[in-house]
This record gives structure tokens, C-alpha cells and sequence, in this order.
């Protein structure tokens, strides 16, 4: 139960860590200022809500090697990642982000909602504090999203191409996995089934309020979760990881 | 009676102890101090992050070491997360000092809602007090402020938004 815990926190906290280091790469490229500073403040949002995560997994871990939380995210291979292959996608146009934002976004409010009623006491008051962060997300990729998409014919073609691009990845988010199937039957975690109905209406919903398709697909990419990654994993990790592994355990 | 209130000889040296990003606002105006326990010398303070990702809680907890330890004290400062932090818990002093100092205090989750649907406008200017401003972006210079515009004088300001 503590190792399927411990997972569970990796896979809470991997998708946090992997977009707002996406989000980040884009410190000072963004559009406009407005956008830069607002990107590039999810992206702390979701590093503080990684620490808290992390550092209840090196607490539950309570090992030899004494697991801490900068070992936990800069120290593991790349199979040992739980995050989805939807945010290691990379940045590509303005539209590409604000989809992948939003994708991730409708399914992180909803998982939070579940979780400020998780039975762990320690998950519970971390959905608690990050729900009220991702609220603000969500209403800022939602906003763009429908401004770009009921916006001209080409912020719409593009805004729609983004999300044809993107959709095939968002299937995997609320897929449960025999660690989300276990915190479920512990009550720590939600019922993914759920869920499921809830996020793929609200993306349904907030695209046709966008005069946006919703794409008709079914066959979704996953592999993630399991450890099973993109390329672009790859190359996350060694900017991520240089520092660690080229001077061991430094600290600022 | 509460823990900060029956510990208020240590409150009041925290009061002395600021947010390093707004200097005008003391920590106990904020609401990040949420107890205090004392064993003797030994003190423990218990704070709590604006925001998850929010720089500025290891400066504060060094702060706050240094502080009651230059006193006598013996110092240990937690992280607590629960409950989480909400603007409500700014005091009335704290709110005067933020608007002196030229960021708009916060009003109810209802504003920024509102400004944002070009509904009632509410946030009042810093510099020349009209309530005909706008929001330019919902993310300001830090994670907890938005920035607005004043229509009338035209002059840019910081909001500190609502979190609740
Ligand atoms: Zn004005």
C-alpha cells in the first residue's frame, strides 16, 4: 500500500512537473507580455503543487537511500515517469499551448474536486490549496480558447487545428491504471469512470461555445502512466536532469 | 482564545517580518501565520504558502528564525498546508498598507469575475481612486496579482486577486 501510494504521488505529480516545465520553455517567447508572465505563472502554480506532492513522496517512501524531493524529480529514468503523453507534447504555435492547456486544465479541476474528499489527509489538503491555482487556469485556457477559436478565420483554423492535433491524447488522462484502480478502492482516489463522462462533456461543451469541432476519434494514444513515453520525454529530461547528473546532488 | 493571541508577545515581533515581495505587508497582515507554540525558549511557528508555487515562504520562514531567535528564542518553522490560505485572511491594516503602497486590495471573487464578463467595474484605481479600470490579464508581476489599467487616468496598477 505505501509503494502504491508513493506511485499514485509520482503520477499526481509527474503531469504538473512536465507541463510547467513546457510552460516554462516559454518564458520570454511568449505572444505577448500579458500571456508570457501568465503562462509562465502556471507554470510556478504547478511547480509548488510538484513540491507538495514530492515531498510527501519521499516522506511516504521513508527509505534507506533517503528519497528526497529533488531526487525524486530529477533523479529517476525515464520509464519511471508516470505523466501523460499529452503534456510532454511540445510547444508549438499559441493555439497548440492554449489546447494543451486546456485539455489538461478541464481534467486537473476535475480530478481536484475528487480529491479535496480523498480519505489521505496529506493529498487531501494539497487539492485543496491547488484547486483554488487551477480555477484561474482553467478560466484563462478556456478564455483564449474561445477567443481564438470564435475569433478570425485563422486564429480559428489554427485553434482548431491545434485541437485535432491534441485530441487523440486526452483519452489517456481519465484511463484508469492499476494504481488509480487501487487508490480508488482505498478512497484516496477518484473513480475514473466518472470522471471520464464529466471531462469529455466539458470538452464537448466549452469547443462548441469556441465554434470549435469536437474531433470524432476513439482509438486514444496512452503509455505514459505505465512509464511508456514520447520522444520528446527524452529530451525533457536531459535539460531537466543535466544539472543533477553533472554535479550530484548540488544545491542552490 | 487562539494560539496567536495567546502568544502575543512573539506576534507582535513577527509583525516586524514582511512578505519580501510587497515590503509594506507584515506577514501577521497576511494571514500566513497560522500558530505559535511555545515549550520555554523553544518556539514552533506554523505558516501557510499564498500560493502552492509562491517564492517568497523560504524567505519568510528565515525571517522569522532570525527574528524571534535575535529575541531569545529558539526557533522551528513548519509548512502547514491545511486549511489553505484565502484572501479573507488579509486584516483590515493589511488591506490599508496594500493600498497605500499602490496594488488594490481584494474585493469578493465576484469582481474578477465581472470584470472579466464586462460586468459592474469595481476595482478601484490606486492613483486617482475611479472604479472605471479594466483588466488587462488575469496574471500579474507575481502569483498573486492581477493587472488592471485606469480608463480615466490611464495609469497601470497591480490587484491583488481573490483566492478563496
Ligand atoms: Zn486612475
Amino acid at each position: 500500500m505505501k509503494e502504491s501510494l508513493y506511485q499514485y504521488l509520482l503520477l499526481l505529480g509527474d503531469n504538473a512537473m512536465i507541463l510547467g516545465h513546457r510552460l516554462s520553455e516559454l518564458c520570454g517567447h511568449g505572444p505577448s507580455l500579458e500571456t508570457d508572465i501568465a503562462l509562465t505563472n502556471i507554470s510556478l502554480d504547478l511547480f509548488g503543487q510538484v513540491r507538495n506532492y514530492f515531498q510527501y513522496a519521499a516522506e511516504v517512501k521513508d527509505d534507506q537511500e533517503k528519497t528526497t524531493e529533488d531526487k525524486i524529480a530529477f533523479l529517476r529514468y525515464p520509464h519511471e515517469y508516470r505523466n501523460v503523453l499529452l503534456v510532454e507534447q511540445p510547444n508549438k504555435d499559441f493555439a497548440f499551448v492554449i489546447a494543451r492547456q486546456f485539455f489538461f486544465d478541464a481534467y486537473h479541476l476535475l480530478l481536484l474536486k475528487e480529491l479535496c474528499k480523498s480519505k489521505d489527509e496529506q493529498i487531501n489538503a494539497i487539492a485543496n490549496k491547488s484547486i483554488k491555482e487551477v480555477k484561474y487556469h482553467l478560466r484563462f485556457s478556456s478564455e483564449w480558447l474561445k477567443r481564438l477559436g470564435d475569433g478570425t478565420a485563422e486564429s480559428h483554423d489554427k485553434m482548431q487545428a491545434a485541437v485535432n492535433y491534441l485530441y487523440p491524447y486526452v483519452g489517456e488522462l481519465p484511463s484508469e491504471s492499476p494504481i488509480e484502480k487501487e487508490m480508488k478502492e482505498a478512497g484516496i482516489g477518484p473513480d475514473l469512470g466518472v470522471l471520464r463522462t464529466a471531462y469529455f462533456a466539458q470538452i464537448k461543451s466549452t469547443l462548441a461555445e469556441a465554434t470549435l469541432e469536437t474531433p470524432q476519434f476513439f482509438g486514444f494514444h496512452s503509455g505514459g502512466k505505465k512509464g511508456v513515453h514520447s520522444e520528446h520525454h527524452g529530451f525533457i529530461l536531459s535539460n531537466l536532469q543535466y544539472m543533477q547528473r553533472t554535479y550530484p546532488e548540488m544545491e542552490w | 482564545m487562539n494560539s496567536l493571541e495567546k502568544n502575543s508577545d512573539i506576534a507582535e515581533l513577527l509583525v516586524q517580518v514582511s512578505d519580501p515581495e510587497i515590503p509594506v505587508l507584515s506577514i501577521m497582515d497576511m494571514g500566513v501565520v497560522r500558530e505559535i507554540e511555545r515549550d520555554g525558549q523553544a518556539v514552533l511557528v506554523k505558516i501557510t504558502p499564498t500560493y502552492s508555487g509562491c517564492p517568497a515562504m523560504d524567505t519568510i520562514a528565515t525571517d522569522i528564525k532570525i527574528t524571534l531567535d535575535r529575541a531569545g528564542y529558539s526557533t522551528t518553522v513548519k509548512q502547514i498546508l491545511a486549511p489553505a490560505w484565502t484572501t479573507d485572511w488579509i486584516t483590515e491594516r493589511g488591506r490599508k498598507h496594500l493600498e497605500e503602497y499602490g496594488i488594490a486590495p481584494p474585493l469578493d471573487a465576484s469582481a474578477d469575475k465581472s470584470v472579466l464578463l464586462d460586468g459592474a467595474r469595481i476595482v478601484k484605481c490606486t492613483n486617482c481612486g475611479s472604479t472605471n479600470t479594466k483588466m488587462v490579464s488575469q496574471f500579474g508581476s507575481t502569483a498573486c496579482k492581477a493587472l488592471f489599467q485606469c480608463n480615466d487616468c490611464l495609469e497601470p496598477f497591480d490587484y491583488f486577486k481573490c483566492l478563496k
